[in-house]
């Protein structure tokens, strides 16, 4: 942000700058610190969307059928977050030091025994599948609430597609169990530590993982009164 | 054990005997049993059988009458009804949630639409009267499913009447339902933004009707079960869990309630305006099934206070919006009875083919293709009558969730089935899945 070639430049004329006093030399940034941008975080893609209006299967008339745009989520918040997350984020941090962990969510017992924590409530595990969030194509999704104070988080997971394996964590909440066999189930991503991992919605024998994008909705054509509608993964969409 | 069924050829076990029981010829087992009486008995309960609750399947290892192991197996329902909403507008959406838990369809809604609207950041801006209306039609359908709880439970134990009664009462609300949204189940009537129409000329004075009603009925019930000897010695002690247990298996609803912890997301985390109602959390100290009973019992009475504050309100909210002002997220159009059945409002019709370019394009927009909804992930949860029902809505900017995943009560409280059924006996397993009160629909969506 701060680009020396131009500090001169504005030393050079302080009526322009409103009466605000400045030392010559000094960087913008450290002039007036209060207006510069937060640092944003590490955002990723996750998906590249063609087009303006999300046509598919037909041809596309209106002239921006070129146009590519990024899906990108949004970047994690910084300090301060506000509210109580700040609390939570500064009680994380003593629990991993206190535990000589690296990070703390490397050990979910902290999340759950620690007082001023207290997430004792895993209230669910989802998955979700992004073909395009290269090396990070699995998230496993954990909503961990805390009756104590009343409090919600939520803990995300990645792994590849290619090594699918994320650490189980019903040793620490039994109530995981069915949640992670259906993930498991759902998306192929396998819990390390899980004391009987297997399909809990599909038949044991099923093959694939259908909640996963590569996975087809599948269904037939409609016929009625002599035409057909397509199954819905193959009629015209906007999306 | 030979069979005729070409797909169960794989399916035999490979060691012990089989039995297959269909009822009256418990003689023929116990006779065929009487050399090797020692042996451990596996009984495969389901998932075709009056009293799962559905098609749930228990697999019960028994020594003597009691209990040793018991396991569920569940996915007899499964519909795919998340693959599928990932492959419709946000709108549609609601119209397959509403299918999953089929005895409390509005929470579903609910929930989806609480998702939707934290990510679309129109929290705020949904009308006051689309607001109440949410929480009348969630209370009643409290109302309709702890009716529900408690019949099919009363029938599992013999006592029929507490069945018919319990049914009696319950097709009075859906009758509301009926008037209200046009569906006695499967409603898709609470959309993001609102709800799809207004009340219909009358409804108040029968919802009056109906809780003064109720005032003279839901007594029969207490009279019927709260002190009958035989109806407490099936319930009393049976599927016992304690607080300590319910936390760990993150039980919820009346479940936990029933341990005598007042938890319940209305009260500690209110949404739809639950803040401004005056009900209390009812608990019970037993732990067991006959606390559960009495917790659905109390919760109706709550319930029915909630819907009389909600009648008053709405009675103050007349020609009221109950969608959302924002042209670009609002349904457009009204529904309205016409020679030829229910369909779009004349004055809507007349409004886009007369009237305003615009007010076509955004019907039309907003009908084939949707709104799109910013990027992200949220996670609402609600009270629904069998505990926290949340759904994990996650969008990558587009008109059509990119997934969306349910917590559904039934699928997680199913988890406690061992833990509340071993030690006890093969009846009582029945009482203890009773007082879950799992419904496959949501279990296995």
């Amino acid at each position: 942000v701060s680009d020396d070639s131009t500090t001169p430049e504005a030393a050079k004329e302080p009526a322009a700058q409103g009466g605000i006093t400045q030392t010559p030399g000094q960087a913008a940034v450290d002039q007036s610190p209060e207006n510069v941008p937060a640092p944003t975080g590490q955002v990723s893609q996750v998906g590249v969307r063609h087009g303006m209006f999300g046509v598919s299967g037909s041809g596309d008339t209106s002239g921006y059928g070129g146009l590519k745009s990024a899906v990108v989520f949004p970047a994690p918040a910084q300090r301060p977050f506000g509210g109580w997350f700040d609390e939570v984020a500064d009680a994380l941090e003593t629990a991993a030091r206190g535990a000589g962990l690296e990070h703390a969510l490397g050990d979910v017992t902290v999340l759950r025994d620690d007082p001023a924590l207290r997430f004792e409530f895993c209230a669910s595990v989802s998955g979700v599948h992004y073909p395009e969030d290269a090396g990070r194509e699995l998230h496993v999704v954990y909503h961990l609430g805390s009756m104590t104070w009343n409090r919600r988080i939520r803990l995300e997971v990645t792994a590849p597609d290619a090594d699918p394996h994320v650490p189980s964590v019903t040793g620490v909440y039994p109530a995981a169990d069915w949640h992670e066999r259906e993930t498991w189930d759902m998306f192929g991503v396998v819990f390390d530590g899980h004391t009987a991992l297997t399909r809990i919605l599909m038949p044991d024998d099923w093959p694939g993982h259908p909640q996963r994008k590569d996975y087809p909705l599948g269904g037939i054509p409609v016929e009625y009164k002599g035409g057909s509608v397509p199954p819905p993964d193959q009629r015209r969409s906007y999306h | 054990m030979s069979t005729t069924d070409a797909y169960a050829g794989t399916s035999d076990t490979t060691e012990g005997r089989v039995f297959t029981v269909t009822g009256q010829d418990w003689d023929s087992i116990s006779q065929g049993l009487a050399e090797a009486a020692e042996e451990r008995v596996v009984v495969n309960m389901g998932p075709q059988h009056p009293s799962t609750h559905g098609v749930l399947r228990l697999i019960l290892e028994l020594e003597g009458e009691t209990v040793t192991d018991a396991r569920a197996g569940i996915g007899y329902l499964h519909t795919g009804i998340e693959k599928n909403m990932e492959f419709r507008t946000w709108t549609q959406g609601v119209t397959f949630c509403t299918r999953m838990d089929y005895l409390s369809p509005f929470y579903n809604e609910m929930t989806y639409c609480l998702g939707v609207e934290r990510l679309l950041d129109i929290e705020g801006d949904v009308p006051e009267k689309a607001q109440v209306m949410r929480v009348l039609l969630m209370e009643l359908n409290r109302l309709s499913s702890h009716l529900v709880a408690i019949a099919t439970g009363g029938m599992e134990i013999g006592a029929l009447t507490v069945m018919t009664i319990g049914f009696r009462e319950r097709e009075l609300v859906l009758d509301l339902f009926e008037l209200i949204t046009g569906l006695r189940m499967n409603h898709a009537f609470i959309r993001p933004g609102g709800v799809a129409q207004d009340l219909p000329p009358g409804a108040l004075e029968e919802i009056r009707g109906f809780i003064a009603l109720m005032k003279k009925r839901l007594p029969e019930y207490a009279a019927l079960c709260n002190a009958n000897p035989i109806f407490k010695a099936r319930l009393e002690g049976v599927g016992h869990l304690d607080l300590e247990g319910c936390t760990a298996l993150g039980l919820t609803g009346p479940i936990l309630r029933s341990t005598g912890y007042p938890w319940d997301l209305r009260k500690t985390q209110p949404y739809s305006g639950y803040e401004d109602y005056e009900f209390d959390v009812q608990t019970w100290d037993t732990a067991d099934a006959y606390g559960r009973f009495r917790v659905r019992l109390a919760e109706m009475w709550e319930s029915l206070r909630i819907v009389e504050q909600a009648a008053d309100r709405l009675a103050g909210l007349e020609g009221a919006p109950v969608m959302i002002g924002d042209k670009k997220i609002g349904w457009p159009s009204q529904l309205s009875i016409g020679s030829d059945g229910m369909g779009n409002s004349l004055d809507h019709i007349k409004h886009i083919m007369g009237e305003s370019m615009e007010a076509l394009i955004h019907h039309f927009k907003l009908v084939t293709e949707g709104f799109r909804v910013p990027v992200g992930q949220a996670y609402v949860p609600v009270e629904s009558p069998r505990g926290e029902l949340g759904a994990h809505v996650v969008s990558d900017g587009g008109t059509r969730p990119f997934r969306v995943h349910f917590r559904d009560p039934s699928f997680h409280n199913l988890q406690a089935t061992s833990v509340m059924s071993e030690g006890g006996q093969v009846a009582d397993v029945i009482v203890a899945i009773a007082s879950i009160d799992p419904v496959m629909g949501g279990v296995d969506r």
